[in-house]
């Protein structure tokens, strides 16, 4: 980067004309999944996996549900870059891998808007309310 | 590249001419257990949130499919055991793919690049994600048979 015109390297893209935006948002996202999937981890080995009701119990707590939202934005944004970067390399065609990258994308997305979703639904679910509801 | 479809040009990463070591190992093994973990472990994630959130019976058909069926249908003895095998994969995947990113922030540093201290951290990596998953599987057994 920064070996072309002066306009060149003052924008700073390089060839790729994205810049190190990839690259860094790949290794902020990274940050995240070591703390929050280490984290989600841990809390499999530690909850009865068998029991519903515990399981709800434990996913409705307002923080829990908030680290798993948080989880399912790290994991699904870090994934869609990392399976980006595998079409990239191994898709040579120009329109299958165009094709791929649209698959991809809603992949990562519709997955990402799927367990946000599954996760507001127990936390908002009338059980783990309690008497009373909303 | 521009509007051309595949050319004579060598194909990236070239599996099939690298001489296996611990470093060229541990950089096809990040790959294969990021993919993994991003496609297989991703749909058994939302597999298992979106059974919590459909309720009891929905989860325990979830349960009984991937890990235990009470009723002992034959089909589920098959996917029981399929289920254990991809779990035990995405444990494997998990500890690989964590312990090969820290060693890749260490590596964005510019430090580890000397021959040695590269082979040794990757061999530290593999080893390490190994013995992690095999610990892991020896607390589930555990814990599983007390109850």
């Amino acid at each position: 980067m920064g070996n072309g015109t002066p306009l060149g390297r003052v924008r700073g893209l390089g060839a790729s004309h994205h810049g190190t935006g990839h690259w860094l948002q790949q290794r902020l996202t990274a940050l995240g999944n070591v703390l929050l999937v280490t984290w989600f981890v841990v809390s499999l080995l530690r909850l009865p996996l068998g029991d519903h009701a515990a399981l709800m119990q434990w996913a409705s707590k307002p923080m829990v549900a908030f680290a798993l939202i948080l989880l399912v934005v790290s994991v699904f944004w870090h994934l869609r870059l990392g399976l980006q970067v595998l079409i990239e390399d191994y898709v040579h065609g120009e329109a299958t891998r165009l094709l791929s990258i649209v698959l991809l994308n809603f992949y990562a997305f519709g997955g990402a808007a799927y367990g946000i979703f599954a996760i507001v639904r127990i936390a908002l679910a009338p059980a783990a309310l309690g008497p009373g509801g909303m | 590249m521009a509007g051309k479809e595949p050319s004579g040009r060598p194909l990236s990463p070239h599996l099939q001419v690298y001489k296996w070591g611990p470093h060229m190992a541990v950089s096809i093994f990040h790959r294969v257990s990021g993919d993994g973990l991003a496609i297989v472990g991703a749909l058994m994630f939302l597999g298992w949130l979106g059974a919590i959130a459909a309720g009891p019976e929905a989860y325990a058909a979830f349960v009984a499919c991937v890990w235990h069926d009470p009723a002992g249908g034959s089909v589920h003895q098959v996917t029981n055991i399929l289920g254990k095998i991809v779990l035990v994969g995405l444990t494997w995947a998990f500890f690989q793919h964590l312990f090969s990113g820290l060693r890749h922030f260490v590596l964005d540093t510019g430090a580890g690049y000397e021959l040695k201290a590269n082979k040794l951290w990757s061999t530290v990596v593999i080893v390490g994600a190994i013995l992690a998953t095999a610990a892991t599987w020896l607390y589930i057994a555990k814990e599983a048979l007390n109850g």
